[in-house]
């Protein structure tokens, strides 16, 4: 076995998620190389990935086409790095990766699999675990192809601890601009709070919260008080309560943190997809029969507008 | 400018599917099916474009067993001009599917091809991207919002950390989010209109494409259920258990 990890990286600094990379490629077994591009940063974000145990070298491209990460422009890397007899090409299923993987696969003429959440002990290290309809099933697939091309739900694999090692770093050459796409405005969301994917708690709203200005009263005290990221279904994520990248759900962020507060959401199938791996789960609803009580550890049925203000107080109290 | 929407027949949203009782499969049958609700946002997409002035012609594609015409119908229904069935009772996977589309993509002489962002039966998200690395195509992906002008399209994407605008030279793929539009729905006038609108039909066996499928389903299971909680009489109990039963806070 070979796995060929596709790191992300911005600014110099790796995506934390490269380390559930490694579990995985870990479990796969065999040499693990772990690519990482970009315009800038590269050398620092390889520092870091060549750290991680495991590792058998990093691979690093720098390069303006690769500043925006997109797919036109990398993918022919990739496509050009599995001629060294990669069994295994892995990407976190962030927003860039099932972006980029796809186009990979298609140019190897391969098929793919998309979000597996377990790798299953097997000779060839072809079948996985993925959820399907929205997380409602899940199927255990083989993918028989010379190259098994997979994006990798984060959530599933607890990440190895970076440190013990010291991985060789080796250059490649970049493939060029394909100009076939241009980056002409970013909106890069801005925030202390801790990123969804990565919060240990999260807050998060639904239509209830009425309007913009009641998501933030109401939950930004408490999710201060938590130390919390904030997170939206799609129906407060569509009516402007808060920015898209908050949205939780199957076709959102996958969230799995110690603890997820839903407040004033249903439960739609769509949303549980998003975060029903969460260890504990509380829910506040002022309807006792509402879905989302279905999955949480603890129900608080009420009025949110009433409870979350009291719950803040409480939480304050109880740390004074 | 001509625009091709893929269009996918999948279990209804709403219906909450089951598995074979031998597991072999998704239970399938007698479950309401409709149009990917990804599609219906890009069907509505390339109508707004036509009626822009923007798009000459939209052309609807579904690709699998004869029913797909009921979604086609649907999409001529919403305003597609006409529409393709590339018909074969094989299961397809989105390579093969990508393939299809790459045929009648060149066939028609499309400039824009609108996917959904997934289908939400197999949650894949790759038909869009597979299609334009076969078409050698820009792939602008989970579009929120789209605007053409002189051979170029506009698109915004919905990333991790926000959003990010991308300007593509046509030919391009697109796939639509959920944000991108809110679909119309088909009136009744519509749906009777739609009925005498063309619909070819394209057997896949004659494209030459090997549509065999590449990853095979060795079993479909329910995952484990949540063991149900318990429902706290206040915020004091809330707390309490929190900090004492759980470790979380
Ligand atoms: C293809 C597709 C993909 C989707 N993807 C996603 C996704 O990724 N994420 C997602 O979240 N959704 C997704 N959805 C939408 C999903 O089906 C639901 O529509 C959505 O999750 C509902 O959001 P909600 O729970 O905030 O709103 P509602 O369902 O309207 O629920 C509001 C809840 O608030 C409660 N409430 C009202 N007032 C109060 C009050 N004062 N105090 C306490 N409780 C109160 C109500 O009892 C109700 O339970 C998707 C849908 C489709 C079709
Ligand atoms: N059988 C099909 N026929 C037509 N379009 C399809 C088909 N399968 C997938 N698509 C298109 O590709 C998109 C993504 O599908 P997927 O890659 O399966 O998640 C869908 O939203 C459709 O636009």
């Amino acid at each position: 076995m070979k796995s060929l990890i596709i790191a992300e990286q911005n600014g110099g600094q790796l995506s934390p998620m490269s380390a559930n990379l490694v579990a995985v490629a870990t479990k796969i077994g065999g040499e693990i190389d772990l690519l990482v591009v970009g315009a800038s940063g590269v050398a620092a974000a390889a520092e870091q990935a060549r750290s991680y145990p495991g590792v058998t070298r990093v691979l690093t491209s720098e390069a303006a086409e690769y500043a925006h990460f997109t797919a036109e422009n990398v993918a022919p890397l990739i496509v050009q790095l599995a001629g060294r007899g990669y069994t295994h090409v892995l990407a976190i299923a962030s927003a860039a990766g099932k972006n980029l993987l796809p186009r990979v696969a298609a140019l190897l003429d391969v098929g793919m699999v998309s979000e597996i959440t377990e790798v299953v002990e097997c000779e060839n290290r072809d079948t996985f675990v993925r959820p399907i309809y929205a997380g409602s099933l899940l199927a255990k697939v083989r993918c028989a192809e010379r190259v098994r091309v997979l994006s990798v739900r984060a959530t599933a694999f607890p990440a190895v601890e970076a440190g013990g090692n010291a991985a060789p770093v080796e250059a490649v050459a970049a493939t060029g601009d394909r100009g076939k796409a241009r980056v002409v405005g970013q909106q890069l969301v801005q925030s202390a709070r801790p990123e969804l994917t990565a919060a240990r708690i999260i807050v998060s709203g639904g239509r209830a919260m009425g309007s913009k200005e009641n998501f933030h009263q109401t939950l930004e005290p408490l999710a201060d008080i938590l130390g919390a990221g904030i997170g939206g279904s799609r129906a407060a994520v569509d009516s402007g309560y808060v920015s898209n990248e908050l949205q939780v759900g199957q076709t959102g962020k996958i969230v799995a943190p110690q603890l997820y507060v839903a407040v004033g959401i249903s439960g739609a199938i769509q949303h549980l997809a998003g975060m029903k791996d969460s260890k504990v789960i509380v829910a506040i609803n002022k309807d006792e029969e509402a879905p989302i009580f279905q999955v949480a550890d603890y129900g608080l049925v009420g009025d949110l507008f009433q409870l979350v203000p009291e719950l803040t107080q409480a939480l304050a109290a109880a740390r004074s | 400018m001509k625009v091709l929407v893929p269009v996918k027949r999948v279990a209804d949203y709403n219906v909450k599917v089951r598995p074979k009782s031998d597991g072999s499969g998704v239970e399938l049958a007698n479950v309401k099916m409709s149009m990917n609700p990804f599609d219906e946002i890009a069907v509505e997409e390339a109508v707004r474009l036509k009626e822009a002035g923007v798009a000459s012609e939209v052309i609807a594609v579904s690709c699998g067993i004869a029913a797909c015409q009921e979604t086609l119908r649907t999409a001529l229904a919403m305003g597609a001009d006409r529409a393709i069935l590339v018909e074969t009772d094989a299961e397809l996977q989105s390579l093969a599917v990508a393939k299809l589309l790459k045929v009648v993509a060149d066939k028609e002489g499309a400039q824009l091809v609108i996917c959904g962002k997934q289908a939400i039966d197999d949650d894949a998200n790759q038909t869009a991207q597979m299609l334009a690395a076969l078409l050698d195509w820009g792939q602008a992906t989970y579009a929120s919002k789209l605007s053409v002008a002189d051979g170029t399209i506009e698109v915004t994407r919905e990333v991790d950390g926000g959003l990010e605008t991308l300007a593509l030279a046509l030919p391009a793929v697109v796939s639509a989010d959920l944000r991108l539009n809110e679909p119309r729905y088909a009136t009744l006038p519509n749906i009777m209109k739609a009925k005498k609108k063309p619909l070819d039909t394209l057997k896949a066996a004659e494209l030459g494409v090997d549509v065999a499928p590449r990853v095979a389903t060795l079993s479909v299971y329910t995952p484990p259920e949540r063991k149900g909680g318990i429902k706290v009489g206040s915020v004091a109990e809330l707390v309490h258990k929190l900090k004492d039963d759980t470790r979380v806070l």
